[in-house]
């Protein structure tokens, strides 16, 4: 499994920060930052769902479900 | 209180939100002046129909607002209409609003609150506005935002948990000897309405004394839409009242919001009393009733749902989602914009200087975005709700209304598990929709 963020609509909502830190960070704006690299984890899938499916911005999405 | 209008001697920035010359009509191009749109609530009364004559002010419409946009959105109008407030639009389903909070084109922010005042072309200079950032549109918006943003991002605001439980503790154990099954407390008054305002103030750094008066001045801005201009001096009062904050500050230079405001730079300059006094009442009026709102909602909620309460107390991890579908689906804040230029907008003929209201949470509860949207699912899994809006003008506050939400709600129950509506409810007026009076009856354990 692949995550994106697309920083250019995040706006700052927080809810992947909240749902799943171990994915993801925010910055000193509050802006989302992805810290995984590669392949998400298998422990880690559903809370990366979880986060692409609060997103209220669309701004993350998940590729290669496998 | 009276409802004199203060002196136009008054320095700035207090001038700048006192009175204005307000025409009579049509706003031609280019007006500095606030127009004093051609309604009289008299003329029209209580709202029959809410899909050709919308009214936020209606006194039915908070208290029964899901059954509005229910009706609307199953009678197959996605935007109501009102001729009200010299025009109006109102669009409900989640596609529409997303579609208009994204669009700042043909929607322009320069003025945020529908009432019978609209200001000219140049009376709230886009792009900059009265209150920014919330009234600024692109360009300008992206840099008023960008020093607002740090002092309120996340890991800011997690520090304050502490200071806020110990404030919700303190209006509990306020409320003096409780006998289950007897004792009857506002949640409204005796508690929610307490929470906001006095964590805002403290990052402000402006007495605790003066609640009261910042409480005052939100209730004139955001519930006393459809008087007459210039009735609502707590708007002057404020605006000087935080004038002589300002000075304060400058003074005695310290270390908290105002002063960063003060001290902050928008391209190598720092910001004008103006600008810094637009966005403290900003910060004033959003974070004072809408959380407010939110924390009174949730408890209302929780008042007539004892499973609900019951699974917060055994699942504490439950609060995680729990929190998101409090704010999906009893979104206190709708927020409104101002057509910019004439625009066939899904049919409407919208014409510019038109208002239009935002319900984000009229979106929040539809159907064709959430399933069972107007189930309250405590731990709903997929919510992408907007609450704090969406697009651009996302809720700068919303860490610090989702912190505040958090520990009022745990601290409320784990005082009270058992609580009941003791009473009628009283919603809010307006744009912000939320019981101001909340009397519950406390239970036995």
């Amino acid at each position: 499994m692949q995550i994106y963020l697309d920083a250019e609509k995040c706006q700052g909502h927080n809810r992947c920060y909240a749902l799943a830190p171990e994915l993801f960070d925010v910055d000193d704006y509050g802006q989302a930052v992805l810290i995984l690299d590669g392949d998400v984890p298998a422990e880690l899938r559903d809370k990366a769902r979880l986060a692409a499916s609060n997103c209220p911005e669309y701004a993350i999405t998940i590729t290669q479900e496998s | 209180m009276t409802d004199t209008v203060n002196e136009k001697a008054s320095p700035e920035p207090s001038s700048r939100f006192g009175d204005r010359d307000a025409v009579f009509g049509d706003s031609p191009e280019g007006t500095d002046v606030w127009q004093r749109v051609p309604y009289n609530p008299d003329d029209y009364g209580p709202v029959k129909d809410f899909a050709t004559d919308f009214d936020h002010a209606d006194r039915q419409y908070n208290p029964n607002a899901p059954e509005v946009w229910k009706e609307l959105r199953e009678s197959g109008c996605p935007v109501a209409h009102s001729d009200r407030y010299g025009g109006m639009w109102v669009p409900i389903t989640h596609d529409m609003v997303h579609e208009v909070a994204y669009d700042t084109d043909h929607f322009t922010s320069r003025a945020v609150v529908p009432a019978v005042g609209r200001p000219g072309d140049l009376a709230m200079p886009a792009p900059v506005g009265g209150v920014p950032p919330i009234s600024s549109d692109p360009p300008f918006h992206a840099m008023a935002r960008r020093p607002l943003l740090p002092p309120f991002a996340p890991k800011q605001i997690e520090p304050w948990e502490d200071e806020v439980r110990v404030l919700c503790r303190h209006l509990l154990d306020e409320m003096g000897d409780i006998t289950p099954g007897e004792s009857v407390v506002d949640a409204a008054i005796d508690y929610a309405q307490n929470i906001p305002v006095n964590v805002i103030g403290r990052m402000l750094g402006f007495p605790e004394k003066d609640e009261a008066l910042f409480r005052q001045f939100v209730h004139d801005a955001m519930e006393r839409i459809d008087e007459e201009p210039g009735t609502q001096n707590g708007l002057d009062d404020l605006g000087k009242y935080i004038g002589e904050q300002i000075e304060d500050h400058r003074n005695n230079p310290r270390d908290d919001l105002t002063s960063y405001l003060m001290n902050v730079e928008l391209d190598g300059n720092k910001l004008s009393d103006d600008h810094v006094g637009g966005s403290i009442i900003l910060l004033l009026v959003a974070g004072i009733d809408t959380t407010w709102s939110a924390i009174g909602s949730s408890l209302w909620h929780l008042a007539q749902n004892p499973a609900d309460r019951k699974r917060l107390i055994d699942d504490p991890e439950v609060m995680t989602f729990a929190i998101e579908e409090f704010l999906r689906a009893y979104a206190p804040v709708t927020m409104g914009r101002m057509v910019a230029k004439d625009h066939d907008f899904n049919g409407c003929p919208m014409k510019k200087d038109d208002w239009v209201l935002l319900p984000f949470p009229a979106a929040n509860r539809d159907p064709k975005q959430f399933e069972d949207a107007d189930k309250f699912i405590i731990d709903r899994k997929e919510n992408r709700h907007a609450a704090f809006g969406l697009g651009i003008h996302r809720c700068l506050g919303s860490n610090l209304a989702r912190l505040e939400l958090r520990v009022a709600i745990e601290e409320f129950i784990s005082r009270f598990p058992n609580f009941e509506l003791a009473g009628d409810t009283r919603w809010s007026v307006g744009q912000i929709r939320g019981p101001r009076e909340l009397p519950v009856r406390i239970l036995a354990d």
